[in-house]
């Protein structure tokens, strides 16, 4: 199955780089973005046919490696194939 | 003394430090690759600036999982003195060695200058040499220096004393102007509760010899080896 990962800063952390490019855009004209924050989104292929054992290691993915839960939210899709 | 350096692949520091401690401070450095799993013998252990793993992912977020990392929290664990300098600081983090997270630097860029930071705390294993409240003057270099964690954490650093070094400007007045990344609070070191771990952001290793026209870095190495002649925090192996 393929999985959808995606990993966001979490609210009120401030987000340097999503600010850059909200100015940036607002530079271009797009005058009515308001804000941007940038996150990250991986996609991976699990040799797994059980959902509910893919989520667990999803989970134990994302709150070991694939996301500071100091300053990061995960959430996941699973796209079945 | 016997200190062991980390090297991760990606660690461009290690060298640095190997140099400080076996050419400046007269003692034995030793490399070790981070896929071993020991470091018996070890009186202090270093985790050297660099960019492990290419800063892929999050900086420190994969070395953390390196094959040696269990045998420096075992080390640390059993009071060992441990020391990370700009990525292994980041490295510290990440392990859960130290409380707390990177950002990017607040103004997006990538800073290579000397900065000044204050001994906030001159009683620990780390600036037992330094007077308290001394400005040093230190390289730094990183793009995600921007220290941050939770308010009830940052209490906690505050209450314990655990923030040992904070950016401040020459004269040691620590302001925001004097602060190069937005770190919280100024933070620019730190140490655990127990007081044998310490990250910075600053690398004593590149101010370290009169040929570089900065000996203020010295000052931490010497304050380590101090500590462990006293047998303060020394490991029977």
């Amino acid at each position: 199955m393929k999985v959808k990962i995606f990993v966001t800063l979490k609210n009120g952390i401030l987000d340097p780089q999503g600010r850059a490019i909200q100015q940036s855009l607002q530079t271009l004209g797009f005058s009515t973005v308001e804000e941007v924050r940038i996150g990250k989104f991986m996609e991976l292929d699990l040799n797994e046919t059980n959902t509910a054992s893919a989520e667990n290691k999803i989970k134990s993915m994302c709150e070991k490696l694939l996301a500071n839960t100091v300053i990061e939210d995960y959430r996941y899709e699973i796209l079945e194939t | 003394m016997n200190i062991g350096i980390i090297v991760f692949p990606g660690s461009n520091c290690d060298r640095d430090c190997a140099h400080v401690f076996s050419e400046v401070m007269g003692q034995a450095s030793h490399l070790i690759w981070h896929q071993d799993t020991s470091v018996k013998g070890m009186d202090a252990i270093i985790l050297p600036g660099g960019f492990s793993y290419g800063d892929y992912l999050r900086t420190g977020s994969i070395a953390r999982f390196s094959p040696i990392m269990d045998a420096v929290a075992e080390f640390a664990g059993r009071g060992g003195m441990v020391l990370g300098i700009c990525n292994g600081f980041q490295i510290l983090l990440e392990a859960g060695l130290l409380p707390g997270v990177m950002l990017r630097n607040r103004a997006l860029s990538f800073i290579c200058e000397d900065a000044y930071v204050r001994v906030e705390n001159a009683d620990t294993p780390f600036t037992n040499q330094c007077k308290p409240g001394q400005v040093l003057r230190l390289p730094i270099a990183h793009a995600d220096g921007n220290y941050f964690t939770d308010p009830v954490t940052l209490s906690a650093l505050q209450a314990n004393a655990q923030i040992v070094f904070r950016y401040c400007d020459r004269d040691g007045h620590v302001t925001s102007q004097a602060n190069p990344n937005g770190s919280l609070d100024n933070i620019a070191g730190i140490r655990n509760s127990a007081g044998n771990v310490l990250g910075l952001m600053p690398h004593p290793e590149r101010g370290a010899e009169s040929v570089l026209h900065n000996e203020d870095g010295v000052t931490l190495f010497r304050s380590m080896l101090s500590a462990l002649e006293k047998n303060k925090i020394r490991q029977p192996v």
